[in-house]
């Protein structure tokens, strides 16, 4: 078998990279610590490149499945006899897949932020930050164990934090970094609960112990049941939450349109292509005790993704901010990926919706990040995030122009470019299994092209605004990674994804279903497109006229349906004024108060008693006197008495 | 002399030394040397402990050295170490080390001042050595009493009022503990024999129910007086508000530790049967610690404030974990320990910096401060991320373990609380985030910001020790986990014997 | 054998004597009238001393030799008193005893 030990490198170098530029860099100059970073990233790519290469073609299947490999691990904690933290590599087909998905998206950000942030104060500190970021996130999917994952989950989601909040001066970027931790970390709590359940039940944090199909994990675990779910299907639910925070399901997702205050290359790498899909991807590696042991968990994973996907797309559409009308297309297409896996079944063609939903987190990460990066050069054009200061920008920008136009064909799903494929496929398995779903996704389908083409058209043709100054197209080191993203998101789909990675690592081969799926999603993305270019193509008053007839959705979702309203009232009302502040009065008045009662009482009483010492000489002997012959009495009483 | 008695001794040197030196600056180089001194000790005490264990040893306590000290009440001077006091050797004498060089600018009475704070330290190190109940509370009583005047003479605000309540509430607390350790004493020898205040002779026997049912609560709310215990808690805002930094530092980093380490190593270990018993009631109040810690954090104007409540929930996990009675969750409550000292002491090292500087501790008149003292407010953000339990950080390791070996409970009661418990993870990153959001980050609030200087090299020494501890036990957690649990091995097996 | 006046004469009389001592020193507010008043105490205590030895112990003398060291004690603590007052009058210029109340609380 192959010596797989030195992927171990490729999360190791990049924290190198981080702690060499953190603690060295404010001493380089900027562009320095950018070239370490990237090239520290480089090597990264390339590993993992070659890593895939011997994990798929050079390494023997047992049975027809491609094995997973333990390259490395190491304990690092340990609880109980059987419960013990490590630290190490694993290899399947989906943490491989994940690898090249990290190490490209990560490199291209790396190549295209070198450019982009040519200037900026704090130069240094986004490549440390970027490397932290790639490391952590790196560290996540090569988890052996759930709780390696956990401690990854929770070092992306701070490295997450520190990005948005790069611009810390600005209070926007920082309200937004403090609110993207702490949705994240409320998820968390669900998912540690998760952890905590389901470890203790089957005995194991190792995930090869809980995956193993009909091995003593998934025995032990599938037995009692709590308010009619079995315990496993609660302790998966809870790991579901951590997944759905991270992923930015509904109603967890409210903190992801904000995080767009980060700097656009982070957008394009943690909150487009790979932390966000993470959740997916928890769901993944969990993927045969969700199917086996508790199918009702999945169940639920269908429903909030394929509910997050239509909330989502319906709030694009109204949206101003291109950013974030690609944020919420980002939680669109995650719950795509969610009702992927939700629908599947576990093992050969029933797993469609499995490989489906990995194929199309991979398509995604590549035409999400082309598209961020594309709005990014925008944005490096004309300094402004609103599509009202935009327009005719194809005159300008024509690099990004044309790359920009690949990501919207790709998303929007026209034949023959990559989404096609594995969102077709997802739809497949929805038609398959949940009809109901099948039919919201095709809906979202149209949303998403009409959406989609709504910005491309705003952006780049439509009325050009009193730019003021010419805005010219983005030096070489940002438009090269646009090239290199246009050309994956056209060519990924040609891969034949179910050869590489299944829901029991068996490839099989999988067909599109023409006449069921693929010509109705064709119908309606065309449809959405046309709509678009019916409204925005040049400056109408049609758009007006719809938002007014249809005025409460409208203004519904521009307002994204209230939920920051509904959080802010949670937090700011509920927990601040209604929790913490009195328990800060109980602790100060009550139980303070006790404590200071009691000196109170100490004190009162010395006042009361200390008239006896009154310094009149007279009025001891006084009590001198009624005490002698009070004892003199008592005494001869006694005394009498006794004798 | 022995290795152990030096801890003590060491300090005592120090304190003779000072009050022959001349001037301030001496002062500082005495205390700093003598404290550095600890420290190479205390690291040589951990290389020797497992030279000891390697060898084979597997004595429950090295390194013991016993004399007799007053014949007819069989007081002992007796001491020992297992892994869970060299832990908590280890953690004084960084916390220690990292508070004489956070004080070094201190103006008034500099000679006076380190002779409190070093004499204190002296009576930590005695408590955690001792073997023998009656020197525990000695050098119990002597680490507690010169908190009186440090912050009485060396405070700020309303010192003198947070002085007398900090001294009288823990004078209150120790009251109830001489009750209760005299209560073992008497019940030492229920067989007939001689009454012995010795630890591990007193293990060895099981003291009459009754006894145990009524010096068991006396000895844990002694000891959580001091380990902050809701509802007695509340000398701890005040007391840690009012406090100089090193004292702060100090105080929380390591003092509140003797209640944590007092509780599991006297009530629970010496009397498991009430313990048992009554467990409930405390894992209610320290539950309600935990989580109502952080809610008052949330609303806190005042840094030390935020601290100090943020160090009520800290160290309520610490009694929680203790309450729980398997090896892993008292694991973790040593780990616990260590971590929250550690990171305890990085927070009000930098609030006293901070404080330096800008001269409010008010979080609404600071804003910004990033820009101006970017080693300052990395040091705060670790800090901070330390404590919501950051991987890669001790605080995760402790909790984690806290959490883990609480769950293994099978009954309900004991998953509600731990579920409890375990909630206090995000709103302790609510109340940081806070902190943090509006300290460090946003735009600069005050011109007068502007022209503060960054940290000067005692202050970066201070805080780089603690930050390479706590990074430290959050990378390589395993050695400490382990010799933390093996020496807890008699513990358990004495709990397990009674089990109900 | 002895057929004159009886004890309890004596008895009484002394007692009367030393309450009325009793009652000066709590009630006069003028220190040498308290002073007299001590002295009062002392001498009822001197008669029953005197009595007694002469009723009960005709043959023996140490009701004598301590009513002499009475006497000697009341004499000498006279002189020391009277010091005290003559400082007292010094420092607040008046002898009235409800007057020196500085040593209180």
């Amino acid at each position: 078998m192959t010596n797989f030990s030195y992927t171990v490198l490729i999360p190791l170098i990049p924290i190198f990279v981080f702690l060499f530029i953190g603690l060295t860099g404010h001493k380089m100059k900027p562009l320095v610590s950018g070239i370490i970073g990237t090239t520290g990233l480089a090597i990264s790519f390339i590993l993992s490149y070659f890593t895939a290469y011997q994990y798929f073609f050079n390494t023997e299947k047992i049975n027809g499945a491609y094995q997973k490999i333990l390259a490395v691990n190491i304990t690092w904690l340990q609880f109980t006899d059987k419960l013990h933290v490590d630290m190490g590599v694993l290899l399947d087909p989906i943490s491989v897949m994940m690898l090249v998905v990290v190490t490209t998206v990560s490199f291209m950000v790396h190549i295209y932020s070198i450019g982009y942030m040519k200037g900026e104060r704090g130069y240094h500190r986004f490549f440390a930050f970027l490397s932290l970021f790639s490391f952590s996130m790196l560290g996540l999917v090569l988890a052996t164990n759930i709780f390696q994952m956990y401690i990854f989950w929770e070092l992306v989601g701070v490295s997450s934090f520190l990005l948005i909040g790069f611009y810390y001066e600005k209070p926007s970027a920082v309200a937004a970094s403090k609110k993207a931790f702490i949705v994240t970390r409320f998820a968390d709590l669900g998912f540690l609960i998760g952890i905590l359940i389901l470890s203790f039940n089957t005995g194991t944090f190792d995930f090869i112990n809980l995956t193993t199909v009909g091995g003593p994990a998934m025995a032990t675990g599938a037995g009692a049941s709590f308010l009619g779910l079995s315990v496993m299907t609660w302790s998966l639910i809870f790991v579901f939450m951590g997944g759905a925070g991270k992923s930015a399901m509904f109603p967890l997702h409210i903190w992801l349109p904000d995080a767009m205050e980060g700097p656009t290359p982070v957008s394009a790498l943690i909150h487009a292509a790979t932390m966000v899909v993470a959740g997916v991807y928890l769901v993944a590696r969990l993927f045969p005790v969700y199917a086996l042991s508790a199918p009702d968990g999945l169940t639920v994973v269908a429903y909030v993704g394929s509910f997050s996907s239509l909330f989502a797309a319906v709030i694009a559409c109204t949206q101003m901010d291109i950013k974030r009308v690609l944020a919420y297309s980002t939680m669109s297409q995650i719950g795509y990926m969610m009702v992927g896996v939700g629908v599947s079944r576990y093992g050969g063609e029933a797993g469609l919706g499995f490989m489906a939903s990995m194929f199309h987190l991979f398509t995604h990460a590549m035409f999400k990040a082309l598209l961020f990066l594309g709005a990014g050069s925008i944005i490096h054009a004309v300094h402004s995030n609103v599509m009202n200061e935009m327009g005719g920008l194809r005159k300008y920008l024509p690099i990004t122009h044309i790359t920009f136009l690949i990501a919207c064909l790709t998303i929007a799903g026209i034949p023959f470019l990559s989404a096609f494929f594995s969102k077709d496929e997802i739809l497949s398995a929805a038609f398959e299994h949940n009809r109901l779903i099948f039919f919201v996704q095709l809906f979202v389908a149209g949303l998403t092209a009409f959406y989609m083409f709504r910005l491309y058209f705003r952006v780049f043709w439509n009325k050009e605004p009193h730019y003021h100054h010419t805005p010219h197209e983005a030096p070489l080191t940002m438009t090269i990674p646009l090239i290199f993203l246009a050309i994956a998101s056209i060519f990924a789909g040609y891969i034949p994804f179910g050869q590489f990675v299944s829901s029991d690592s068996i490839p099989f081969h999988s067909e599109i279903d023409w006449l069921h799926v693929a010509i109705p999603s064709i119908i309606v993305g065309l449809l959405g497109i046309t709509l678009a270019f019916v409204m925005y193509k040049k400056e109408s008053n049609l758009p007006d006229k719809m938002a007014n007839s249809l005025k409460l959705l409208y203004v519904g979702a521009f307002n994204k349906f209230y939920f920051d309203e509904l959080y802010l009232f949670v937090t700011k009302k509920i927990i601040f004024n209604y929790i913490s502040r009195p328990v800060a009065w109980f602790d100060r008045h009550i139980v303070d108060g006790s404590m200071n009662g009691i000196a109170w009482i100490t004190n009162a009483a010395s006042i009361k008693i200390k008239g006896f010492q009154s310094g009149q000489l007279q009025q001891y002997a006084f009590v001198f006197v009624l005490g002698s012959l009070l004892l003199g009495i008592l005494f001869s009483y006694f005394f009498i008495y006794l004798f | 002399m022995d290795i152990l008695s030096l801890f003590v001794i060491i300090p005592v040197l120090t304190v003779l030394a000072i009050i022959i030196s001349r001037n301030a600056k001496n002062t500082r180089v005495i205390s700093a040397i003598g404290m550095g001194i600890q420290l190479l000790m205390a690291a040589y005490l951990i290389f020797a402990y497992f030279a000891q264990r390697n060898a084979g040893n597997n004595a429950e306590m090295l390194f013991q050295v016993d004399y007799v000290w007053f014949a007819s009440l069989n007081i002992h001077y007796a001491v020992g170490v297992d892994g869970i006091s060299v832990a908590m050797i280890a953690l004084t004498s960084v916390v220690v080390f990292a508070g004489i060089f956070a004080s070094w600018q201190v103006e008034f009475l500099p000679k006076e001042f380190f002779i409190s704070l070093i004499l204190l330290s002296s009576g930590v190190f005695g408590f955690f050595i001792s073997l023998d109940l009656f020197t525990m509370f000695l050098f119990y009583e002597v680490a507690v009493l010169p908190m009186y005047l440090l912050i009485g003479i060396w405070g700020s605000g309303p010192r003198e009022y947070a002085a007398m309540k900090l001294t009288l509430m823990l004078m209150g607390g120790s009251a109830l503990l001489l009750v209760g350790l005299l209560g073992i004493y008497t019940n030492s020898a229920p067989n007939g024999g001689v009454l012995t205040f010795n630890i591990l002779e007193i293990s060895k026997v099981s003291i009459p129910i009754a006894a145990q049912r009524m010096f068991f609560p006396m000895t844990f709310i002694g000891f959580g007086i001091l380990g902050a215990l809701f509802p007695f808690h509340t000398w701890s805002p005040d007391g840690h508000a009012s406090a100089p930094t090193a004292v702060s530092m100090l105080h929380a980093g390591v003092l509140m530790k003797l209640g944590g380490y007092g509780a599991f190593r006297v009530a629970m270990f010496l009397l498991p049967q009430a313990a048992h018993e009554l467990s409930w009631i405390f894992i209610i109040l320290t539950s309600i610690s935990v989580v109502y810690g952080a809610f008052g954090a949330i609303v806190q104007k005042d840094l030390k404030y935020i601290n100090a409540y943020s160090s009520v929930s800290h160290c309520g996990l610490v009694l929680f974990a203790v309450l729980m009675m398997n090896k892993t969750a008292m694991d973790g409550a040593i780990l616990q320990m260590i971590s929250h000292g550690l990171m305890t002491a990085l927070f009000f090292a930098l609030i006293g910096m901070i404080y330096g500087r800008t001269h409010t501790r008010m979080i609404n008149e600071m804003g910004g401060l990033m820009k101006v003292m970017p080693f300052l407010g990395v040091c705060y953000v670790i800090a901070g991320l330390a404590s919501l339990g950051l991987p890669g950080l001790s605080g995760f390791v402790a909790e984690m373990t806290i959490f883990v070996g609480a769950f293994q409970h099978v009954d309900i009661f004991h998953r509600v609380v731990t579920i409890t418990a375990v909630s206090s993870i995000v709103i302790t990153a609510v109340y940081i985030l806070r902190v943090v959001g509006a300290l460090l980050f946003g735009p600069i609030t005050n011109d007068h910001f502007l022209h503060l200087d960054e940290a000067k090299w005692f202050e970066k020494l201070s805080t780089v020790t603690l930050i390479l501890a706590i990074a430290g036990i959050g990378l390589a957690p395993l050695w400490l986990s382990n010799m933390i649990g093996d020496s807890l091995a008699p513990i358990i097996s004495r709990l397990t014997l009674f089990i109900p | 054998m002895n057929t004159g006046i009886p004890l309890e004469y004596f008895l009484v009389m002394a007692t009367l004597m030393f309450f009325a001592g009793v009652y000066g020193f709590i009630t006069r507010k003028n220190l040498i009238t308290i002073l007299m008043s001590v002295e009062l105490m002392l001498n009822a205590v001197n008669i029953m001393l005197l009595a007694f030895n002469r009723y009960l112990y005709p043959n023996q003398l140490e009701g004598h030799f301590f009513a002499l060291f009475v006497i000697a004690v009341a004499a000498s603590e006279a002189a020391v008193a009277i010091a005290i007052i003559i400082n007292i009058y010094r420092s607040f210029h008046s002898i009235d005893v409800e007057k020196t109340d500085e040593m209180k609380y």
